[in-house]
């Protein structure tokens, strides 16, 4: 499902923040991406989403080349993307009915499709009752929530999570996290870019380590090493 | 797109108007301000040219002929003038009728003159054609083109007023086209500013929109939506000024300065107005487009 080959990721301004990493993701896998500040996690998922180009290598995200893929295929690939930011990045202005419409609205969707789905997607994230609401009137936890209905309302094939839990406390935090197993338990590959060790430990998941832009580890039911 | 998306674009894009209002007003304004300088510019070049095509009706080039030239060469000649593109209208005066229109002219009894002349009339090779061209820029050439023809003794032309027409023609020109390119480039210049207002505070929005997979088109679409409405609305507010003054100004001009009437011809409004709502729109909306359409791409690029 996601595949890197030697990358390698170097900013103009001389920064290295990947090297010469590689990895391969399955399809319905689960995994974490750890590391401190500064380690490449979130290049690595600039360069998932293909905002940015990696300087050496290959890189290959839900059966697309990204070295051979055209400037007009890049919104097909990130149709198979959903993602999840630590600061949720909900439209203030919008409802939360909007806010997930507005996900299928962008890849145009039919309305009616809209119609059906978003009530049905607020429901698997237990909003509901709540689509009404703007952002503001809701806790860190339901806003999170509503970005993982936006994320999950078209379906994809990979979800990617910029520590989705980074702003919540420990309730909401397992609530997110749960979902997000349920959603990977009915195949969408999951990968949660996070710091929370206490998280990362107790799920038992695949986790990559990097640090300074290399992995430094990569194992099966792993848990949180600490660097030091 | 699809056909569904386009109610959702237009409805952003209004949006996208309503939101930055202060700005879209702004530039609302000065496309009006614009257009309707343009409109008003476009007036006065449109009664001036009249002016300017009535006064070179009036230019006339005379051709004499030789002495003793045989009917038969002058309509040789009268031929060879014609076929030429230049040529608005061509008159032969023949020898008794110039004698007539001068001696009425300088006589203050022409027919005792024309007496005292009997048959000997002091004209008798003074035949002429009076040609008027269509455009006094091509008097020089088409002199010196008649001086050629065999048979031609003289051709007289006001080579003074003709270059002076041609001359200030041209500047009228020049000076409005100049004057127009710069009222644009302020225009979109405007409506650019507008926009990237409106994309930096979005910006958050089209980056979310970009990663859940919007294509390009989606994303600028209400953008250029705002940008052509602005256009659109600030080009209809002139076209209805401008509509409602145009009469007013002249009947006041006319009124003031009555002596105007006799010599000047104003064009009637339906005429210029049949050119002028289509293009005004045209030049709004089409600044509109431009603007939103040159700034969407120079900020959306992902």
């Amino acid at each position: 499902m996601i595949t890197l080959e030697n990358v390698t990721m170097k900013y103009p301004t001389g920064t290295v923040a990947l090297k010469d990493v590689s990895l391969h993701i399955d399809k319905g896998e689960f995994v974490f991406i750890v590391g401190s500040s500064g380690s490449g996690k979130t290049t690595l998922l600039e360069l998932l989403v293909r905002e940015l180009v990696p300087t050496k290598g290959k890189i290959e995200v839900a059966g697309y080349n990204y070295n051979k893929l055209k400037k007009r295929q890049i919104p097909k690939v990130r149709r198979k993307l959903g993602f999840v930011f630590q600061n949720f990045r909900l439209i203030k202005d919008r409802t939360v009915y909007e806010n997930v419409a507005f996900a299928q609205r962008v890849i145009e969707t039919p309305a009616r499709y809209i119609r059906r789905q978003v009530p049905a997607m607020l429901t698997v994230v237990g909003l509901a009752d709540k689509y009404k609401s703007y952002p503001r009137q809701l806790s860190g936890g339901e806003q999170q929530r509503v970005a993982l209905a936006r994320a999950l309302v078209n379906k994809p094939d990979i979800i990617l999570a910029d520590e989705p839990t980074g702003n919540l406390d420990s309730k909401n935090t397992w609530e997110v996290m749960n979902l997000l197993e349920d959603i990977n338990a009915k195949g969408t590959t999951v990968v949660v870019v996070t710091h929370n060790k206490e998280i990362v430990n107790a799920m038992k998941k695949r986790v990559i380590m990097l640090k300074k832009g290399v992995i430094i580890s990569d194992v099966e039911k792993g848990g949180y090493i600490d660097e030091d | 797109m699809r056909i569904s998306s386009i109610g959702y674009t237009f409805r952003q894009g209004i949006k996208n108007i309503r939101r930055n209002l202060l700005f879209s007003l702004a530039s609302i304004g000065t496309i009006v301000a614009c257009l309707f300088l343009f409109g008003v510019l476009y007036g006065v070049i449109v009664n001036f040219r009249s002016a300017i095509k009535n006064i070179e009706g009036n230019i006339s080039i005379s051709v004499f002929f030789d002495a003793g030239i045989a009917d038969e060469q002058i309509d040789m000649i009268r031929e060879q003038i014609r076929t030429r593109d230049e040529v608005a209208t061509l008159d032969y005066i023949s020898a008794e009728e110039a004698w007539k229109q001068f001696s009425e002219a300088n006589y203050d009894d022409p027919e005792a003159a024309r007496e005292t002349f009997g048959e000997d009339n002091p004209l008798a090779n003074s035949a002429s054609f009076t040609i008027t061209l269509k455009d006094v820029t091509y008097q020089a050439d088409f002199v010196q083109f008649v001086s050629s023809i065999k048979g031609v003794r003289k051709v007289k032309s006001s080579e003074y007023t003709a270059n002076n027409v041609a001359a200030l023609n041209k500047f009228v020109g020049y000076a409005s086209l100049g004057i127009i390119i710069i009222l644009f480039l302020v225009s979109i210049f405007l409506i650019s500013n507008t926009i990237t207002i409106g994309i930096t505070v979005r910006k958050e929005e089209i980056r979310i929109m970009k990663l859940i997979g919007a294509t390009n088109a989606f994303v600028r679409a209400p953008f250029i939506v705002e940008g052509i409405l602005i256009g659109l609305v600030g080009s209809a507010i002139p076209v209805v000024l401008l509509y409602y003054m145009y009469d007013a100004v002249i009947n006041y001009v006319v009124g003031r300065f009555s002596v105007l009437k006799s010599i000047f011809e104003f064009v009637p409004a339906g005429d210029l107005f049949k050119v002028l709502v289509p293009m005004l729109l045209g030049i709004g909306v089409g600044i509109g487009f431009l603007g939103s359409w040159l700034t969407t791409r120079k900020h959306l690029k992902v």
